[in-house]
């Protein structure tokens, strides 16, 4: 799995989070739930559909790795490598 | 009716902002009309009272028609025209909605002959039948419009609600607060993209509607209390450990059960007010203040939060916020809550202030939890804690038990194992 397919798919659950947030309109080292607008009931949806999605624990503890878009995908580069 | 252009020919009465009887001024605005342009207030041109109404709310008549017959200051009570003639008109009662001058204009658009009936009975031009053209085997209009007070239609109208659709089979008459109930309904269970272009707007008016009578009718006092939330948050961190993410708790159900607990020994805060007492309800169906991201604000309940565990709560708020972002909602969710839980979320500010919303006379609101300086055994340390607020009904309840309340709530989430 490429970088590239994991920032889309990271693309595409947020997109069904936060519909109204174009992925270009973000700064992708920025906070991510400062971005798209998401409180913690989204960003624990979000995280439990990429669990689901690449069969992943995304431990509660590892949160601080998730805070930017970069960040969440590096994350997910890393732990499915 | 009024021209409103010269494009237009003929509108829809959608509002009779006066009851027979009632007196009104010149200037005053006492009837809507719908047209292609949108809803436009029919001032009228003198003072006077209005006899009756001509034209039946939602029908459509050619410009020129008379509406409503008025009895100027001094008149004996009010006679219709003897004959409908029409070149009569100095004498005529008939609200002056500058004619128009157009010579073909029809004659007999006056009321009809008067003389053996009764005013009342004196009502509807021909239905147009406009919502159904081309039906004829559906009953008349009269038949199928809901009983309804004024006040209540105009909310109807004012909120876009097609009473046809939400207005209840049997004979009751609709009240204000009912309407309100549907509006609040119609709106969540509208689905997003088949939304009016103007559903925000729509729900802006609910919203408006429902936050003025509140601070119109309820007397608010507000209480604020700084809730020491660190047991709580290391409680989430060890349960949430272990747990796949969608079992995973967050600090709101943790708040939500904390409150329904709370409530049991305060029950002066969970129910309903309908302007004539209390009701107290027995369970708690606390709503939740969920904020829409094209805009707005609903607040549907949580069923029975005060027998439901932790973790029924966390899988019943999930499910409601899931199904509020696509606007789907059942009815008594959003007409059932008992009290309501208001918070900033994790990103938000120190404290919220709620305004009730009716006929409910408490809502519990939650600052964001941070990280700020207390006096925990004696040293200033830091610690995770965030403002619990309460606006209550001084009809109600007072500030003491109000505090007692709070208190309760804090007391619960220094033990949150016992949640």
């Amino acid at each position: 799995m490429t970088r590239a397919d994991i920032d889309t798919a990271l693309a595409e659950e947020l997109y069904k989070i936060a519909p109204d947030v174009p992925l270009d309109d973000i700064d992708r080292s920025g906070d991510l739930r400062e971005e798209f607008d998401i409180d913690s009931m989204d960003f624990l949806k979000l995280v439990a559909a990429l669990g689901k999605r690449f069969d992943l624990p995304m431990p509660e503890a590892d949160y601080p790795k998730m805070e930017s878009f970069e960040a969440f995908s590096a994350y997910l580069q890393g732990q499915l490598s | 009716m009024p021209s409103l252009g010269s494009d237009m020919t003929s509108g829809t009465l959608v509002e009779q902002s006066i009851a027979p009887g009632q007196s009104f001024k010149r200037g005053d605005v006492i009837a809507a009309v719908e047209t292609q342009k949108g809803v436009i207030e029919v001032e009228v041109f003198e003072d006077g009272t209005l006899d009756r109404w001509l034209v039946d709310l939602g029908t459509e008549v050619p410009v020129g028609m008379p509406l409503a017959l008025i009895a100027q200051e001094g008149d004996p009570k009010p006679e219709i025209p003897p004959e409908p003639k029409p070149p009569e008109p100095p004498d005529l009662p008939e609200v002056p909605f500058e004619p128009i001058p157009e010579p073909d204009t029809p004659p007999d658009i006056t009321p009809p002959p008067p003389d053996t009936q009764p005013p009342v009975e004196i009502v509807t031009p021909p239905p147009q039948a406009i919502e159904s053209p081309g039906q004829t085997t559906l009953p008349p209009p009269q038949a199928t419009r809901p009983r309804i007070t004024p006040a209540a239609r105009r909310l109807a109208r004012e909120s876009g609600l097609d009473l046809a659709r939400h207005a209840p089979k049997d004979r009751q008459v609709l009240n204000r607060k009912q309407v309100e109930c549907m509006v609040a309904t119609s709106e969540k269970t509208r689905d997003g993209p088949a939304a009016k272009p103007d559903a925000g707007t729509e729900m802006r008016k609910a919203i408006a509607a429902a936050m003025s009578r509140s601070k119109k009718e309820i007397p608010h006092y507000y209480l604020a209390h700084q809730v020491d939330l660190t047991a709580a948050e290391a409680f989430l961190t060890k349960v949430n450990a272990d747990r796949a993410p969608e079992d995973r708790l967050l600090m709101g159900a943790l708040a939500a059960r904390a409150i329904a607990l709370a409530l049991k020994k305060y029950p002066e805060f969970n129910g309903h007010h309908d302007g004539m007492g209390f009701h107290p309800v027995d369970r708690v169906h606390l709503g939740i203040a969920i904020h829409l991201r094209t805009g707005g604000l609903v607040a549907p309940a949580l069923f029975d939060a005060d027998s439901r565990n932790v973790d029924d709560l966390m899988t019943a708020l999930s499910d409601l916020v899931t199904r509020v972002r696509a606007g789907r909602f059942k009815a008594r969710e959003l007409t059932d809550a008992t009290i309501t839980l208001t918070s900033l979320g994790a990103r938000g500010i120190d404290q919220v202030t709620g305004v009730i919303y009716p006929p409910q006379v408490a809502i519990v609101g939650m600052g964001t939890p941070r990280l700020q300086p207390m006096v925990h055994d004696g040293q200033v340390t830091p610690r995770l804690s965030a403002a619990l607020t309460l606006a209550a009904d001084h009809r109600v309840s007072d500030g003491h038990r109000g505090a007692l309340f709070l208190k309760a709530i804090d007391a619960k989430l220094q033990e949150p194992e016992t949640l």
